[in-house]
């Protein structure tokens, strides 16, 4: 490691980490105290950042004017059967994938950049015509099936990364013993991916709770909106005029995100997905 | 060799081989390749051939072959273009700037600085934003009357009420701005990641034959990091160019930030004219296509030389 000196040089670098830190990190900050604002205190001709007065009105009187509780609702039922069947289908792909030499590999591989290029546009509007028939135009149920396909790329190609990083000589162990091979995927497999499978699961999960493009699309029903959808619509309606409330609106609704990124900081910047990003 | 031991060998290879490359693999494989075909590839094979046809949202009308008709008439369709050099301009811009703040911050955070842990924290808090919610954040930021921009610019006596986001001049580059910010955390990380990789033993070498600090980054860092470089550059510019919540929020693509998506989408579910939504997505994936081509080549010479 080499020694912390202080030149002029040092200096501009705290100078300019300082500016992108005020940059990345004021916005947020600058959501947080308004929402906690009283209507009066934001027409003040004198702003101040911090709030005189820290009330919660903003809060309830979001929460009931957007309807947020119906909109999470929705969000929440969608990202979490997204995210089981997400789970339950890519986890013996994931395998699959990772334990086979065969084209099997080079095709997932090749579609999973492909599905990157192409515009959602080309997608949006032949799934938009399947679904309808199918009953599913208009429905939680629909939306369901447009982000299961839309984040299975990305996490079976998490998700093999983690299987690939267990040793096969493992199993081989395993089989040598005797156990059949369910035993060695259950009993030595499984808990060795577990860490992984709950990365890849909250991946899902986020994808689909922050999703906004297909649910504008497929959900026209008031009451089946998502989390975003509403969002963006009381930002033309009452958010106009009501910026607590739309500011403490959105902090309520990033707050999984938020948390979630919390968690899993630590394995992000110790390069998780730079692997993703050069594989 | 004992019987014994011929038998054990013989099971272990036959054990060997269920582990390896097997038919099965393609069983385990169905449940997720099935929906993907289902519901991604064959819609996406429709939607590039509905761009051939004159399919709209109205019920029961015939669907018609129409051939390069919808490119005949986008060619001569002037907003389309001009929604297609905003997002050419937006892609670039949001695309480099986002380039070299990135690098610059993932060099400042290689830097063995104080504070180093709490800096990449900060440094991921757009990343954990969902884009609806980024968009509605900036836009009390750059609020014409109580948004904090135009408060720091009044704080310091520069002129006070620009509305950023509501007038021609200013939109685009304050959404590029946006664009930046939100896409700052995954390119830092990667470019970070990428510059731990690089072998500090080739560094003291340099330091030791006398390079400077800027020699050392141009002759060892630069190159170590390159393949990183154009992995991420080429996946921001494709995000950038497919954007669409960000800037639907943000302006909604009023005052010149129109952008294609943005575009395309209205064609589609506004106008309902599904063909030449289709055939605009075919222009966008034939162009970022021809862009990506020239990129990777040219980065490709570089490296032969």
């Amino acid at each position: 490691m080499r020694r912390r000196r202080f030149s002029i040089g040092r200096m501009l670098q705290y100078v300019a980490i300082v500016l992108f830190m005020i940059f990345l990190a004021f916005p947020l900050l600058f959501l947080f105290t308004t929402a906690f604002k009283s209507q009066r205190e934001l027409q003040s001709p004198d702003p101040q950042l911090l709030p005189a007065q820290w009330n919660l009105d903003n809060f309830t009187a979001a929460i009931d004017r957007a309807n947020l509780i119906q909109a999470a609702g929705n969000s929440l039922i969608v990202a979490l059967v997204t995210t089981l069947i997400v789970v339950a289908v890519s986890l013996p792909a994931a395998y699959a994938l990772a334990r086979s030499r065969t084209r099997l590999r080079k095709l997932a591989t090749g579609w999973i950049l492909l599905s990157q290029v192409f515009p959602f546009i080309l997608i949006i509007v032949p799934l938009y015509l399947m679904l309808q028939p199918l009953g599913l135009g208009n429905s939680l149920g629909g939306l369901v099936v447009v982000y299961v396909v839309w984040s299975l790329p990305f996490a079976l190609w998490m998700l093999q990364g983690y299987v690939a990083s267990i040793p096969v000589d493992l199993e081989e162990a395993g089989a040598m013993d005797g156990a059949p091979k369910w035993r060695v995927l259950v009993s030595i497999v499984l808990p060795l991916l577990a860490p992984g499978l709950v990365a890849t699961s909250l991946f899902a999960f986020i994808g689909s709770w922050n999703e906004f493009f297909f649910a504008l699309v497929l959900i026209k029903d008031e009451a089946l909106q998502t989390l975003p959808q509403r969002l963006a619509l009381f930002v033309g309606a009452e958010g106009q005029v009501q910026l607590g409330q739309l500011a403490a609106a959105s902090l309520l609704a990033a707050i999984p995100s938020l948390l979630f990124f919390a968690l899993i900081q630590r394995r992000l910047t110790s390069g998780l997905l730079s692997g993703a990003v050069k594989g | 060799m004992s019987a014994v031991d011929v038998v054990v060998a013989e099971r272990r290879l036959t054990r060997r081989s269920r582990f390896g490359p097997e038919r099965g693999a393609w069983l385990l494989f169905l449940p997720a390749m099935l929906p993907i075909l289902v519901f991604s590839v064959w819609p996406l094979l429709q939607g590039i051939a509905l761009g051939f046809t004159n399919a709209t949202a109205a019920r029961n009308a015939t669907v018609e072959f129409t051939g390069v008709e919808n490119y005949v008439e986008l060619a001569g369709y002037e907003l389309f273009w001009n929604s297609f050099g905003i997002g050419l301009i937006w892609a670039f811009s949001v695309t480099i700037i986002q380039f070299f703040a990135s690098l610059s911050l993932a060099l400042l955070l290689n830097a063995n600085l104080w504070g180093q842990g709490i800096a990449r924290t900060l440094a991921l808090i757009p990343w954990a934003m969902p884009p609806v919610i980024i968009a509605i954040m900036w836009r009390l930021m750059l609020h014409p009357t109580y948004g904090a921009v135009n408060g720091g610019l009044g704080a310091v006596g520069l002129p006070d009420s620009i509305n950023w986001l509501g007038q021609a001049s200013t939109a685009l580059p304050a959404a590029i701005v946006v664009g930046v910010w939100a896409g700052m955390p995954q390119t830092t990380i990667t470019l970070l990641a990428g510059l731990q990789g690089v072998n500090a033993e080739l560094h003291e070498a340099a330091q030791i034959d006398g390079a400077g600090t800027w020699q050392r980054f141009f002759s060892v860092t630069l190159p170590a990091l390159k393949p990183v470089i154009i992995a991420i550059t080429t996946l921001d510019f494709i995000n950038n160019f497919n954007s669409f919540a960000l800037v639907y929020v943000l302006t909604a693509g009023a005052w010149g930030t129109m952008l294609p998506m943005l575009f395309a989408y209205n064609e589609a579910f506004r106008y309902g004219n599904f063909g030449l939504a289709s055939a605009m997505g075919n222009v966008i994936v034939i162009v970022i296509a021809i862009f990506l081509f020239f990129y990777l080549r040219s980065q490709a010479r570089g490296r032969e030389a």
